[in-house]
């Protein structure tokens, strides 16, 4: 008898929080709406650990069903979750980073008149992320990844009256919409050959299908269009450039979605279906090639930013493209291993920098930074380790996850390694300017001297000399610091591959036996990489920091193209936006909208008038008339009396 | 060529002579007493068909009595000739080439349906008995409904022709 | 040869020709009280008619149905006169195409 775990609780109780603080939460005092909104953030976190610790007595995978949702001939669907080691994962880290959000947010937005508003959707984004996680069928998986779509579209227009902010919440929306079209088509193929979007069936039924070209076609359509989708959700070439937008939002948002939680979503809908991408090999090398690229070439972007939060934007795209390589060559526990220490560096270096600008009053331009180590110092402290993490700098979390995924790359292609190598120098080398221009060198800021060290007031207006945060916001900091410096034990001795096995099998690439001096000899390239990206960073932001100007004028229009990110965000523009709403406008607008529609309404109107102008000269009150027409009529009615009476005869 | 139809050719040149005549005089007086002929040649012509009670009350009551109230009121508003007013395109364009029309389709029907049917001379006596049979019969209730609607016509014609009162109240 | 007795269809075209006699004259009249002729005129011309089928089919019934026209267009004589006596007092004319104030 398998005991029931209850699992509905864990969506729902963030969806409790939710609404209670949406609906009641205006005419509630701020300590109400925290209460409520960590009451119900920690306790999914809660169940999620009372989870993990009953996981080992239930029989995997376990599934909890709630309601019929579809049933009609040849397709049915259901509420219904699914827990493996791989929801498991991904459960403990949406909750756990989530609710550290949580807590932190109460300082970050402490000042900001629409508290209540944040805190639910936050909440909402919880229970959306954790209906995406744990559903058993990717119809329910879909309401999920739709939902967590409309939380980021909330979010990061939260300060809806600015325009960008607006402007950034739609463009977020709709090109997730592109990939999610590729997405839906995906699933009517699946509904099609398969006649279920149930996890087991389909890839029970994937596993019977006769080997053959016919097959793999399909398999290799499905792959790639869930990649289409994937590419929108996880912000990968093409569809990428939603995220730096996003930076618009407040940052524990940036932090919680588009570092932690939101953009895995496409890395976990490869991984849970990975049967499909394993007999389908085409797909799995458009899943790699894209996943490098963008590792590359979101890293390039990286460098030359100056916005502190773009610079973690594109890193996060880049870090992404890790994962996606893990999984396009078949590595997918080492894919989902650097997703959760990813969580924790990334988590934390947003977070920090939210620490960062904060101490500021707002400015989040790093060449207004710098020598903030000495006013902040827990702040640096904690950022510092997850500096180290990302660059892959052992024993810290990030090496060893970016490691595996190097290493796994190597045995399918030394073309991968070596792009991910060359990436993995450049995001050491990002990292490391990021650093040394934030807390280095001398404070370029703004010193507005108010009387001493008055108020503690927020953002946008200076105060005084940069001041470290509150403890409410610095213990997520620092427990996320813990993470990163150890999260990365796990992958010791291969033990969450071991753990993750029962889900993505054992065959995973190449076998590990003669393995150990290559293996060794590739870990020893990854650490030089990434002090040898330290030391240029060292070199050009520290101790010669007029080297950059002049690297930067000698690389000329180069240089230009990736300050402005190679201007792909204008090449879509030209391509597609412009095009879209000009013809919008001509077509649609004044042509159909006007011309057709209200036309047609507006002449029926005008007929109806003339119709009743010209009939209305029937009235002229001249009896004459009037008798001359019922004279008319009536000879019409004996003529057709007559008729009738010969045709009767 | 009975004297029935001489008879009936008489009264009937009388009764197209005064319908057209009606048509065509300026003068209404002219009209009313052109319809006044129509009338007692018609009253030939029900004599014609043996209905003799009905032929003494056509000319009592419709030309002695609704024409003389007709010529009354031409004489007391001192209706002159008519004057040449276009009023109306519709009533010449639709309505007399439309009655016209249907004339001639009725021509037409009676003329092919009734070829033989012969209807003799007082073919069927209407003696005033047996229409008093009828009428206070198996016509009563419309024999007393008309008589209320000939009250209320009274009534209604004393109110609708009475002089209206001037605004001291005085009688004139 | 001229038959020697009169067929329904000759009562029947004299009352056809009363009737078309009295609309043309409603349409073409301008005096009101030429129209109110006409009318009778109509009215005439159906009696003939309802006494000649009278006497086709033996049906006693419709000179009492004339007996009834006659009564109806006294009344409707005596009420139509007095109208129009009440708009000459109004309007000071007898022509129809001068009482249009119902016109739209």
């Amino acid at each position: 008898m398998n005991p029931t775990l209850n699992l509905w609780l864990i969506p729902v109780l963030p969806l409790a929080g939710a609404a209670i603080n949406g609906f009641l939460g205006k005419k509630s005092s701020r300590r109400a709406v925290t209460a409520i909104a960590l009451f119900f953030s920690g306790a999914a976190f809660a169940m999620a650990l009372w989870v993990a610790l009953r996981f080992s007595s239930v029989t995997l995978p376990y599934q909890e069903f709630f309601a019929h949702w579809i049933g009609i001939t040849g397709f049915s669907a259901d509420f219904a979750f699914y827990l493996d080691q791989l929801s498991l994962v991904m459960l403990l880290v949406v909750t756990g980073v989530g609710f550290l959000i949580h807590i932190y947010s109460v300082g970050y937005m402490w000042d900001d008149p629409s508290y209540y508003r944040f805190f639910s959707y936050l909440n909402l984004f919880m229970f959306f992320m954790l209906t995406l996680v744990l559903a058993n069928n990717y119809l329910l998986m879909f309401i999920g990844w739709e939902g967590v779509g409309l939380a980021s579209y909330l979010l990061i227009g939260f300060w809806f009256t600015k325009d960008s902010a607006a402007s950034a919440g739609k463009k977020a929306f709709i090109v997730n919409r592109i990939g999610d079209f590729g997405f839906l088509i995906a699933l009517f193929l699946l509904i099609k050959h398969f006649g279920s979007l149930n996890f087991k069936q389909v890839f029970n039924s994937v596993g019977h299908l006769t080997a053959g070209t016919e097959s793999e076609a399909l398999l290799t359509a499905i792959g790639i269009l869930l990649m289409v989708g994937a590419c929108g959700k996880s912000a990968q070439i093409p569809l990428y450039v939603w995220l730096p937008d996003a930076m618009e939002g407040p940052t524990p948002v940036s932090a919680l979605i588009h570092a932690a939680t939101m953009v895995t979503a496409g890395v976990y809908m490869v991984s849970r279906s990975h049967l499909i991408f394993e007999r389908a090999p085409m797909a799995l090398m458009v899943v790699a090639v894209i996943g490098t690229l963008t590792a590359f070439f979101a890293a390039t972007i990286g460098i030359a930013q100056t916005d502190i939060k773009k610079v973690l934007a594109y890193s996060t795209i880049s870090q992404l493209g890790y994962m996606f390589m893990a999984c396009g060559v078949g590595a997918f526990s080492a894919g989902i291993f650097h997703l959760m220490t990813h969580a924790f560096f990334k988590g934390l270096l947003f977070l920090g920098a939210g620490s960062v600008i904060h101490a500021v009053g707002g400015e989040q331009d790093m060449r207004k930074m710098g020598g903030l180590k000495s006013y902040i110092p827990w702040t640096f402290l904690t950022m510092s380790i997850a500096t180290l993490a990302i660059a892959g700098i052992p024993p810290l979390a990030g090496f060893w996850s970016k490691d595996e995924i190097l290493w796994k790359a190597y045995q399918v292609s030394p073309v991968y390694w070596g792009i991910g190598v060359v990436t993995a120098f450049i995001t050491s080398f990002y990292m490391f300017r990021l650093w040394y221009m934030t807390f280095f060198g001398d404070y370029h800021g703004a010193h507005v001297d108010e009387h001493g060290h008055g108020s503690h007031g927020h953002d946008a207006h200076g105060h005084g000399e940069p001041h470290e945060s509150p403890m409410v916001m610095l213990a997520p900091l620092m427990i996320l610091a813990l993470l990163s410096l150890v999260g990365g034990f796990v992958g010791w001795g291969n033990h969450f591959e071991h753990f993750l096995a029962p889900v993505f099998g054992t065959g995973e690439p190449a076998a590990e036996a003669a393995s150990g001096i290559t293996e060794k000899l590739l870990m020893g390239v990854s650490v030089l990489v990434a002090l040898a990206g330290w030391g240029l960073a060292l070199l050009l932001y520290y101790q010669r920091p007029e080297l950059p100007q002049k690297v930067s004028d000698a690389l000329g229009g180069f240089y230009q193209a990736v300050v402005h990110k190679y201007y792909v965000d204008e090449l879509y523009t030209v391509l597609f936006v412009k095009p879209l709403v000009d013809g919008s406008t001509r077509i649609l607008w004044q042509g159909v909208d006007r011309k057709i529609i209200d036309a047609a309404v507006n002449d029926s109107a005008d007929g109806a008038r003339h119709v009743s102008d010209e009939v209305r000269q029937m009235q002229s009150g001249n009896i004459r008339s009037y008798a001359a027409w019922i004279a008319a009529g009536s000879t019409v009615v004996i003529a057709f009396m007559i008729w009738m009476w010969t045709e009767a005869r | 060529m009975s004297l029935h139809l001489i008879l009936f050719l008489a009264f009937g040149a009388v009764c197209v002579g005064g319908a057209i005549n009606l048509l065509a005089q300026r003068h209404p007086i002219n009209s009313a007493l052109s319809l006044i002929a129509v009338m007692a040649a018609l009253a030939g012509e029900y004599l014609l068909l043996g209905a003799e009670f009905v032929a003494a009350v056509q000319v009592i009551v419709y030309a002695g009595a609704i024409m003389v109230l007709f010529v009354f009121v031409i004489m007391l508003l001192n209706a002159g000739e008519e004057e040449e007013t276009r009023g109306s395109r519709v009533a010449f364009l639709l309505g007399v080439p439309g009655m016209l029309t249907a004339s001639v389709l009725m021509a037409w029907v009676v003329l092919r349906h009734s070829g033989t049917e012969s209807v003799p001379i007082g073919a069927l006596p209407g003696h005033p008995g047996d229409i008093a049979q009828l009428l206070f019969h198996d016509f009563l209730l419309p024999f007393e409904v008309t008589s209320v609607l000939i009250l209320i016509a009274i009534m209604g014609a004393v109110v609708l022709a009475s002089k209206p009162e001037s605004a001291t109240g005085k009688a004139d | 040869m001229v038959p020697s007795y009169v067929p329904l269809s000759y009562y029947l075209l004299l009352s056809g020709f009363l009737f078309a006699c009295g609309v043309v004259g409603f349409l073409i009249k301008r005096n009101i009280i030429t129209i109110f002729m006409s009318i009778e005129l109509m009215l005439n011309g159906v009696n003939l008619s309802f006494v000649a089928f009278a006497a086709h089919w033996h049906a006693l019934a419709g000179q009492v149905f004339v007996f009834f026209v006659m009564v109806v267009a006294a009344a409707e004589t005596a009420v139509g006169l007095a109208i129009i006596i009440a708009v000459y007092r109004t309007r000071e004319t007898l022509n129809v195409d001068q009482v249009n104030l119902l016109k739209l």
